[in-house]
């Protein structure tokens, strides 16, 4: 099952040269451009590792795909995203984040369910990767 | 293929449509003297204009290197120049940002085991798409102690000065003798770097004429008397230790504002014209120190 997330999930991954447009954009707008990854695809993992620390000042992409090769070729079978972290007053959010590699084989989530109090039933997801220790998933 | 008659005239056209012909006038309007760093310009943006055509036309040859090296004395221009050839390496799309980060030693090299890497990389990172100048350059090369950081610094340089031509050009700067000395031990650094440039001394015309600009640009002029003045100042200036070229003159004209700004506020009785505020007299530079025979810097 294809994992999706972010800002781009409703499309087919990007190709290399629209990584680098997204990250372009990114640095016009100001923002500072960050790497992260995981092997851990559960949706509600929000805390991804980082590689390298985020990127300011930068005047154009080629620094940060750079980080993102180099990021892809220390974890192949890792999920690999690009943030963009805008820090004005008032946003100090992240603007933009998008996968940019996947493990070639995704095995997707198990639904389990749980019979709780009375007739409640109770759901839960299992991502089959996660079963594995840490760093042996994929 | 087109025909030769046609390729002179694109050639031209591009000269004519990439902004490169503004900023080659730019350079030889506003810096004074410089002859063999002109030529060496003006070869460069022939050989990228050149090479522009060809790859029109197919002719496929990898991007140059044109990492630099600028050699000279302390206020021949090297950073000025610098500038201008991040101008010139956008205007002709070699660079893709045309923008020039300065570094020096401090922002290369770290102060422990494993902080030098991160460091020199996040320059490198915030040079990419355009020039990375690095001043004293023969610093980051110190022989005296072998666990010096500098050398991870340089092996990371020299990777991505090799890798990534077209994503970076930096620029080395330095005194003559002590570069010299850092590419002897440093063979690798040297064969990596296409293009040598000395900056010569300016002599005394070249320098009255940098302060012309320097006062044309302040919007300040010298009167009669002041001209004779500067010329005398410029040539007792050069003889006296730590003369630094075109940043003393700019130090001199400093402190001369400051004594026009003091005499015309004492005088702030008097009406004052447009015309005082902009006049430098004879008497301003005449107070400086260097008349006086003595005093090293003044």
């Amino acid at each position: 099952m294809r994992l999706t997330q972010g800002t781009f999930s409703f499309l087919p991954d990007l190709t290399d040269a629209q990584v680098r447009a997204q990250i372009e954009y990114c640095l016009k707008q100001g923002w500072a451009v960050s790497v992260e990854h995981t092997d851990d695809p559960h949706p509600r993992n929000a805390y991804w590792e980082m590689h390298g620390m985020p990127m300011f000042d930068l005047k154009d992409a080629a620094g940060v795909m750079a980080e993102v090769d180099e990021c892809r070729k220390t974890f192949p079978r890792h999920y690999v995203k690009v943030n963009a972290f805008d820090a004005t007053h008032g946003w100090e959010a992240l603007r933009l984040s998008f996968i940019v590699n996947r493990p070639p084989q995704e095995p997707g989530f198990g639904l389990e369910r749980e019979e709780s109090a009375g007739r409640m039933q109770r759901y839960r997801l299992r991502a089959y990767a996660a079963e594995r220790p840490e760093g042996e998933r994929y | 293929m087109s025909a030769p008659e046609s390729l002179s005239l694109d050639l031209e056209t591009l000269y004519r449509d990439s902004n490169v012909a503004a900023v080659l006038e730019a350079l030889e309007r506003e810096l004074v003297g410089l002859v063999p760093v002109k030529t060496r310009v003006r070869e460069i943006a022939a050989l990228l204009l050149v090479e522009k055509l060809r790859r029109s036309v197919g002719l496929e040859a990898g991007a140059p290197s044109l990492h630099m090296s600028f050699t000279g004395n302390p206020g021949t221009g090297k950073t000025t120049v610098a500038m201008r050839m991040a101008e010139i390496l956008h205007a002709l799309g070699y660079s893709r940002k045309g923008h020039l980060v300065a570094v020096t030693r401090d922002d290369l090299v770290g102060q422990y085991i494993g902080h030098t890497a991160p460091k020199t990389k996040e320059v490198l990172k915030r040079a990419m798409g355009g020039v990375l100048f690095i001043d004293e350059a023969y610093y980051l090369y110190r022989p005296e102690n072998e666990r010096d950081y500098g050398q991870e610094a340089i092996e990371i340089l020299l990777q991505v000065m090799e890798n990534q031509r077209e994503d970076l050009v930096v620029i080395l700067a330095g005194y003559k003798d002590r570069m010299e000395r850092f590419f002897s031990s440093n063979p690798g650094m040297a064969s990596r770097i296409a293009h040598h440039v000395d900056f010569p001394d300016y002599d005394e015309s070249e320098l009255f004429a940098i302060a012309g600009i320097m006062l044309e640009k302040t919007k300040y002029r010298l009167d009669a008397g002041a001209e004779g003045a500067l010329r005398e100042y410029i040539a007792l200036r050069k003889k006296q230790p730590h003369f630094a070229n075109a940043r003393s003159i700019r130090n001199a004209l400093d402190r001369a504002r400051l004594r026009q700004a003091k005499r015309l506020f004492e005088q702030r009785g008097a009406r004052l014209t447009r015309d005082a505020l902009m006049t430098i007299t004879a008497a301003d530079i005449r107070a400086s120190r260097v008349f006086e025979g003595k005093g090293e810097e003044s």
